[in-house]
């Protein structure tokens, strides 16, 4: 990094004396001195409107009112923020704007939360003096998710603004003029009805600043302060979003991120705001069951444990054979708690997850450097960065999302090696089309190009595994540049998984084990197991198992086809209804907090728990804050500090820097290839994710 | 017919060709004058012929006056950009009907002045913006630029010069706002037409971000004369910083409405009763707009001054693009205030919160009070809401919609207190005054 020294100036504002970067606009150097220049239509990241008007300020010498929002600081500027002039100019711009918004906050989504609200609170009259008729457009449901009153619009043009800059959609535009201007949707039906295609990811409800745009799944269920808000780690893809779930008697019923303070700051996509819901699912299991012949009988906790102890003693007495597959979504330390009782409580080391991108090998090429894993900060500052085999928008929608933003605020020049045409596309510096397999050949394409760059952060798909992702780290050490890398992965805690030793050849931190055991796919081919224990995956969902009289067990939240296969059942917590601690695709460790319960289920830490003690073998305290200290101390790169985690914050693990002696078949590695609308089985159960997977770009009548 | 016969008070530069037969075409264009300014243009150097414009001492003829000279400066001829051309021919202002018929009558004028502005800043392409409701003009000016590209006036290297030039004819879709110069160019791009943030001023970053210069209809037809006779002889027709001649356009209560040519500084009441033959009837006098909708009215004993852009910026007016509305005595001025408000809130483009609201809410107060249901809180209450709008929206249209409400308001109190106490209302012989809108 070069550092360019940045001119200051000083000016005053409100008599405050303040020095400020050159070129600062006028309403952030109020806003970092303390001093609030109201606006609605500024919103920082974005392009500027300047179109609202809340922000005029007086600047001494100037004819009239400054624009805040647009206005760069200059030497010897003298702003009053507060004078007669600017608070009359506030209080009639407010006026204006309630002219035509329906006073029904009471009945609003957004009362209690709502900027008009606030500013007609703080700067407004306290009556108004419009005794016309309002302007009234009847509500309109563009998406199952995106509900518009036209009427409470202000038009501030946020959403347009995120949907087109924020998510590279675009799919909010602008119609009619004056009074009667509306925020249209990008599609119309014949009989002219508008409706939206597009990512459903809810930036634009969020970014509202009034109850305008509404969300279809939380309209009209409560007011904003009689939840509670759980800032918690969405449990869908890798990127670990932080989602605060609006919990009322016990029930989600609202994701947003409220206070922005998440690594994904304002970004959410569909799953994280909306696809909740998976946790009311009326299939969801509530009893532990038990195979009756070709049917399950459902049964009592205790039942249940003391049967796959007893079954689980059996086995380890007569020498027999285990096989234990774990959860790319289940947390640090019931990963952690998994492999323990399977190698020490078990004395097996047949235990996998199923791998999604071949992280192993990644680490291991890159041993003895430091600092070479980007973090998801690194996606958004890296001057460059390069996409190989993934469909990011779609897969990585965070990690797009940062990319995205980097281009708009310093131009982040962004290269593709796709199968496909793909959404980075709109921006990139320059994209290549390649088959799988053809991935590195077609790097040498960009090689020119990418030589010329500072530096560059590579994230790659699982269709570089195994001597690819060498041969990629060897092009990028041959570019002579500063690179990191992002080895992309599918599900919230599949990093977690690999860290943790969720896998036959490593154990927590990578340590190798003596004797390697099966893999996933060994497991499942092998016809002598006795005992198969198979948390939070469905591996059996397009694959059978060979051992026909192997006893398995099953922890899941929903009866799958793995579970359909089970002699017992467990009922699982899922994220959202547990503590614990989740390590994103860049390594971040992240704290996941119980909003909701779910009768009948336990955590599957719990569950691990029960069953360690009915067995009367000792795993340890199956409390999460016990095993993550034992992480902690135990795993190599986890010693993050707590306070950072404890606090809702996001820390970066030490990579491994070392040799990584991975045993992983590279064909074992396969990513589901989720899409913005699925998520394995959680995104099988979500009622909103079906509604838009099965009819993407239609419109939803909402009858 | 707009196009009156000549009077002989008329000074005719801008007009010279009007009435002469088959005026639009290039050969009656060639045998009078045209392309000569062209001919003598080419051989200067780009300072000589700014230098020259800003000699004749011309301003923007679209509303705002500014000096046309200075605005050809800004525009950067060594931009490893290309210069273009825009030529804004969305004439809407309420009272304004005279790009019209310098289109009409005379478009080589207009070709040629857009050559000369392309010689200027080193510009290759010229794209004449009109408004959609002159849909005949488009056609009209599309012949004339064919006819200009098959003689060879247009094209590469015309008249082997070595100067290449492209016109082009942009449709506008039925907004006021476009004629504001930066929506315009938004307009012109295919988007929807909403004002731009300044800075950058179209001079630096246009049409397509190119640096562009953007000048009235009116203005570049005034610089083919400019570079003929020498800046200075066109300056010299006008007063001093206000150069040359300008087409007014008259209206409303008057013998006969029509566009004139006058020079700068001509006296206002000479117009009103000399060139466009005095009220009829004999009524007297009860207001004028000056200079289109948008310039505040100006009551009858104000009205014996000198017509040029300083003279009435201190009369608390603005010459702006020459449409002069004269309203006699019968004139309603509640109701002349209503139809400007109705103009002004229908063709707000919605953009910012003062104008969009603003606009609207005031047509519906002055709708009620002429329904007979005003009340006398409704006077402050229109001219304070018009004050709330007036500087502090995101163009000038706000303040265009409100500087006639305020004048109104404060001018003509009586006519308010009318309708309050009922008289006005049934009065059968209140109208609204006909505004000519082309």
């Amino acid at each position: 990094m070069t550092t360019t020294a940045v001119e200051t100036v000083t000016l005053t504002i409100d008599g405050k004396t303040i020095q400020s970067p050159k070129g600062t606009l006028l309403i952030e150097a109020a806003r970092k001195a303390g001093i609030e220049i109201p606006a609605f239509c500024y919103y920082e990241g974005y392009s500027l409107q300047a179109a609202c008007r809340m922000c005029l300020v007086e600047v001494e010498k100037a004819p009239k009112l400054q624009v805040g929002c647009t206005l760069p600081v200059a030497e010897g500027m003298i702003v009053h923020t507060d004078s007669p002039q600017v608070q009359k100019a506030r209080k009639g711009t407010l006026e204006f704007l309630l002219t035509n918004h329906p006073l029904d906050c009471p009945v609003c989504d957004k009362g209690g939360e709502c900027e008009l609200q606030d500013m007609v609170f703080r700067y407004g009259a306290g009556e108004s003096r419009f005794t016309e008729m309002k302007l009234h457009i009847d509500e309109q449901q563009w998406s199952p998710v995106v509900f518009y009153d036209a009427p409470r619009c202000i038009l501030c043009y946020r959403c347009i603004r995120v949907c087109d800059e924020g998510m590279g959609v675009g799919a909010l535009g602008l119609g009619n003029r004056g009074a009667s201007a509306v925020i249209l949707p990008n599609k119309v039906t014949g009989d002219n009805q508008h409706y939206l295609s597009c990512d459903e990811c809810g930036a634009c409800i969020d970014i509202c600043p009034v109850g305008a745009l509404t969300s279809g799944i939380y309209r009209y269920q409560t007011r904003p302060w009689e939840m509670n808000h759980v800032g918690t780690i969405c449990t869908h893809c890798s990127n670990g979003c932080k989602t605060t779930l609006g919990v009322r008697n016990g029930r989600i019923i609202r994701g947003n991120n409220r206070d922005h303070s998440g690594i994904n700051g304002e970004f959410l996509c569909i799953k994280g705001r909306y696809a909740f819901d998976f946790v009311e699912h009326p299939e969801r299991l509530q009893s532990p069951l038990k195979r009756v012949g070709d049917r399950f009988e459902e049964i009592p906790w205790s039942e249940a444990i003391e049967t796959v102890a007893a079954r689980f003693s059996e086995v380890k007495a007569a020498g027999g054979k285990f096989g234990v597959i774990g959860s790319n979504r289940t947390t640090n330390e019931e990963n952690y708690y998994l492999q323990k009782f399977a190698r020490q409580g078990l004395g097996t080391s047949n235990i996998d997850h199923q791998r999604t991108g071949d992280l192993t090998t990644l680490l291991d090429a890159l041993q003895g450097r430091g600092g070479a894993l980007a973090t998801v900060a690194d996606v958004y500052h890296a001057k460059a960065v390069l996409i190989v085999g993934s469909d990011l928008s779609q897969q990585h929608p965070l990690l797009a999302f940062q990319a995205r933003a980097g281009v708009r605020h310093h131009d982040t020049r962004v290269y593709t090696v796709t199968p496909g045409p793909v959404r980075e596309d709109k921006y990139s510096a320059r994209g290549v089309i390649a088959q799988p397999g053809g991935e590195i050949a077609a790097l040498e394409g960009l090689r020119e190009d990418l030589a010329k760059e500072p530096e560059l952060v590579i994230l790659f798909g699982d269709a570089i595994r195994g001597d690819a992702v060498r041969a990629l780290v060897r092009f990028a050490d041959s570019l002579s540049i500063p690179v990191k890398y992002v080895c992309l992965l599918d599900y919230a805690n599949s990093r977690g998984a690999v860290d943790m030793g969720l896998t036959p050849d490593l154990g927590p931190g990578y340590h190798p084990v003596d004797r390697p055991g099966l893999t996933l796919d060994q497991m499942l081919k092998a016809s002598d197991l006795d005992v198969l224990w198979i948390v939070g995956a469905n591996p059996l969902r397009n694959r059978a198992l060979a051992g026909e009289n192997t006893f398995v067990v099953v922890q899941d939240l929903f009866l799958t086809e793995t579970a359909r296969r089970a002699d017992i059942v467990l009922p699982a917590a899922s994220a959202y209804e547990k503590n614990g601690t989740l390590t994103n695709v860049c390594g971040e460790v992240q704290r996941v907090t119980q909003a909701a319960k779910v009768m009948g289920t336990k955590p599957d830490l719990e569950i691990f728990g029960l069953i360690a003690r009915e067995m009367k073998i000792n795993v340890g305290i199956w409390q999460w804050q016990k095993m993550f200290e034992e992480i902690r101390k135990t795993v190599r790169g986890y010693n993050v500090p707590l306070p950072v985690v404890a606090t809702g914050g996001a820390a970066q693990t030490n990579p491994v820097n070392g040799r990584v002696p991975s045993l992983i078949r590279p064909e074992e590695i396969r990513s589901a290839g989720d899409t913005l609308f699925t998520s394995g089985t959680t995104g099988r159960y979500s009622n909103v994710l079906n509604a838009v997977l099965e009819s993407p770009g239609r419109l939803y009548s909402g009858k | 017919m707009l196009y009156n016969e000549p009077s002989p008070l008329e000074v005719r530069v801008l007009t010279r060709r009007f009435g002469l037969p088959d005026s639009a075409s290039l050969d009656t264009y060639l045998a009078h004058e045209g392309y000569q300014a062209f001919q003598k243009a080419v051989k200067m150097t780009p300072e000589a012929i700014i230098e020259e414009v800003k000699a004749s001492a011309l301003r923007g003829r679209g509303g705002a006056g500014f000096p046309t000279g200075m605005k050809w400066s800004f525009v950067p001829r060594n931009s490893p950009k290309p210069r273009v051309l825009v030529v804004n021919a969305d004439e809407s202002e309420p009272g304004t009907c005279k790009d019209r018929l310098l289109m009409e009558y005379d478009p080589h004028q207009l070709i040629e002045g857009m050559m000369i502005g392309g010689l200027a800043v080193d510009a290759h392409r010229g794209y004449v913006y009109i408004r959609g409701e002159y849909r005949y003009l488009i056609d009209h000016m599309d012949r004339a630029i064919e006819e200009a590209y098959r003689k060879g006036w247009l094209g590469k290297n015309i008249q082997g010069t070595g100067f290449d030039f492209d016109v082009y004819t942009h449709s506008g879709a039925g907004a006021y706002e476009c004629g504001e110069e930066t929506a315009l160019l938004d307009s012109i791009e295919g988007k929807r037409g909403i004002p731009r943030m300044k800075p950058p001023f179209p001079a630096v970053a246009g049409a397509w971000g190119l640096p562009t210069l953007l000048n009235n209809v009116e203005t570049f037809c005034a610089v083919p004369a400019i570079i003929r006779d020498g800046g200075a002889a066109f300056a010299a027709l006008g007063t001093p910083k206000n150069g040359g001649t300008r087409l007014l356009c008259i209206s409303g209560h008057v013998n006969k409405p029509g566009v004139y040519e006058i020079p700068l500084g001509f006296p206002m009441m000479k117009a009103i009763n000399e060139l466009a033959g005095g009220i009829p009837g004999g009524r007297k006098l009860k207001a004028v707009i000056p200079g289109g909708s948008s310039c505040p009215v100006l009551r009858a004993e104000e009205c014996d001054i000198p017509m040029d852009y300083d003279t009435l910026m201190k009369a608390g007016s603005m010459l702006g693009s020459g449409g002069m509305v004269v309203m006699d005595e019968t004139t309603c001025m509640v109701r002349a205030a209503l139809r400007i408000m109705k103009f002004y809130a229908h063709e707000s483009c919605g953009w910012c919160i003062p104008c969009r609201e603003g606009t609207t809410w005031l047509r519906k107060i002055l709708e009620r009070i002429v329904e007979g249901r005003g009340q006398k809180s409704d006077l402050p209450l229109l001219g304070d809401l018009a004050k709330n709008m007036l500087g502090r929206t995101f163009c000038a249209l706000g303040d265009a919609a409100a500087m006639p409400t305020i004048s109104i308001v404060e001018k003509f109190p009586e006519e308010f207190e009318a309708y309050f106490s009922g008289k006005a209302v049934e009065s059968a012989a209140r109208h609204e005054p006909a505004f000519v809108t082309a």
